[in-house]
């Protein structure tokens, strides 16, 4: 007790994190480290008020105030920052979608991953430890060809890889032939790998709140105030808000947003599991992921295996989901690998994804003029963080899409444009 | 897991012995041609998704092989009811009226 009341918080600007501070800071005895982000009052009114402080959330704030220099901005948060599904997902990072208009979209995510540490001068950890796709299947080998081949037009790097080459790479992965799910080959991404998840939340919510953002936490919208079709701001539970504009990024929830506005969105939530293993020497220096079998796993740099399991078929709002798809999924990571079938399973939790009838996200305007969503990410949104970010700020500061948001218009499923991203995002994450 | 009561086994099963089947009470419009693009589309891609009660479809594919209808909390997943098809619900959700 002595020691809290001892250290001192500093309300200054966030300094650089760098090797010389930390080295200053140890000779202190780590007391004075300045906190992260301020915890402000909410204003009556702000020019954009985003709900949702998630990843996607804390990043368009970022790219608002940082390329379009809107600062006067709040984004509103029911829990903690990143508790949703920034937290709680398995920070697979890829781009080898199967469209133009996704593989591009989750590609400039991917260049911005690659520069973030030193953009937000915060360490998202941020490994580019190649993501395989397995096929197990004459079928499944040909759709990894076709995607391979879409990748590689639009410029992602990826390539197909016969058994002996995915054996070479993953010499745990059992190859052998006669097994219940044989490895054919695979489709091979070197860019692709993993991030921490809270950093990046972390990292983007201090960096916003540098250039002036305020992150307002336990505060819930329970309502959407609007008057002649424009948005006038939101209800929460600390008052009403003003805001010219107001940007929903709400995930699992976004239904229920949009509903305060008198909306309807093409989306469904469903519960989505993961969990992870106790930690365990490194044995594991890729990402593995397998549509077939339902399920992907890597080892965290803690040491822990961290495996997704699919989504429960049904709607639902608990963030927890049916034991039986946890059983599926750790049969087949056995069958994949036998050597993990004694290693013992320390937490599971579920979150709720938004999932499309296309499988790929909506970032757009509405009927309401003011309101934007960005959703449906359904159960790949994590490795968007950036680039969801950075275009749905360009939408939100310049009132139209930005190039690379055009195509994921709410407008696309009533005039049939749909952009069918299953195979790509299926189960995969 | 859930335990799911069938109106036609008269049994609560568990969960795995059925397949979820989607929002009830969804009728096909009788003439699709007639529909602009936004009632289509809406017929095809919009769900009530609620957070709470949901009238919900589920079919009992390790049984009898037939869909059923049941009432369902999304948040704590409580199974309110189960009914066979054709019939209506005995608990309304919210904004619901009891005309349906």
């Amino acid at each position: 007790m002595e020691r809290s009341t001892r250290t001192r918080w500093t309300t200054r600007r966030p300094n650089n994190y760098s090797g010389l501070a930390l080295l200053k800071h140890a000779l202190r005895k780590h007391e004075n480290w300045q906190r992260a982000w301020r915890s402000p009052e909410p204003k009556s009114a702000y020019d954009v008020v985003i709900i949702g402080g998630g990843g996607h959330g804390l990043a368009t704030a970022y790219y608002l105030a940082k390329v379009h220099g809107i600062t006067d901005v709040a984004v509103l948060e029911k829990g903690y920052l990143g508790g949703g599904n920034t937290g709680r997902n398995t920070t697979i990072i890829r781009s080898n979608y199967l469209w133009d208009e996704t593989s591009r979209l989750y590609d400039f995510s991917l260049d911005l991953w690659e520069g973030l540490s030193q953009e937000l001068n915060f360490n998202v950890m941020f490994s580019q430890r190649g993501v395989l796709n397995l096929g197990h299947t004459l079928q499944d080998m040909r759709d990894i060809e076709r995607r391979v081949n879409a990748n590689r037009l639009n410029g992602i790097d990826c390539e197909v890889l016969d058994t002996a080459q995915v054996q070479q790479r993953v010499p745990l992965l059992d190859c052998s032939p006669g097994r219940r799910h044989p490895v054919l080959g695979a489709s091979w991404q070197p860019r692709a790998g993993t991030a921490r998840h809270d950093a990046v939340a972390w990292g983007y919510a201090r960096a916003a709140d540098a250039l002036g953002v305020d992150l307002i936490q336990q505060t819930e919208v329970t309502g959407i105030r609007c008057q002649g079709g424009r948005v006038l701001g939101v209800e929460t539970g600390r008052g009403f808000i003003g805001a010219k504009k107001v940007a929903c990024v709400a995930a699992g929830n976004s239904g229920v947003v949009a509903a305060m506005a008198g909306l309807k969105l093409p989306i469904e939530s469903h519960p989505l599991q993961a969990l992870v293993s106790e930690p365990l020497r490194p044995c594991l220096d890729t990402v593995i992921m397998s549509n077939a079998v339902h399920g992907y796993i890597s080892q965290s740099d803690k040491g822990d295996l961290v495996i997704g399991a699919g989504i429960d078929a049904y709607n639902g709002y608990g963030q927890r989901g049916s034991f039986q798809l946890i059983e599926h999924t750790l049969q087949a990571i056995c069958e994949l690998f036998p050597a993990f079938s004694r290693v013992r399973m320390n937490r599971q939790w579920g979150g709720v994804v938004d999932t499309c009838p296309d499988a790929s996200p909506i970032i757009s305007r509405t009927a309401v003029d003011g309101l934007y969503f960005n959703c449906g990410w359904g159960t790949g949104g994590f490795k968007a963080t950036p680039g969801s970010g950075y275009v749905f700020a360009d939408t939100l500061a310049h009132d139209r899409p930005h190039l690379l948001a055009e195509a994921f218009s709410v407008d696309r499923f009533t005039t049939g444009a749909l952009i069918d991203e299953h195979g790509a995002a299926g189960v995969a994450h | 897991m859930l335990q799911i009561h069938c109106p036609y086994c008269r049994e609560t099963r568990a969960e795995e012995e059925f397949c979820y089947a989607g929002e009830a009470h969804i009728t096909r419009p009788p003439d699709p041609r007639g529909l602009s693009d936004e009632a289509w589309s809406a017929y095809l891609f919009l769900r009530k998704n609620p957070r709470g009660l949901h009238h919900e479809m589920w079919r009992h594919t390790a049984g009898c092989g037939r869909f059923l209808n049941a009432t369902r909390n999304t948040v704590s997943n409580e199974m309110l009811e189960t009914y066979a098809m054709g019939e209506q619900p005995s608990v309304p959700a919210p904004g619901e009226g009891e005309q349906r």
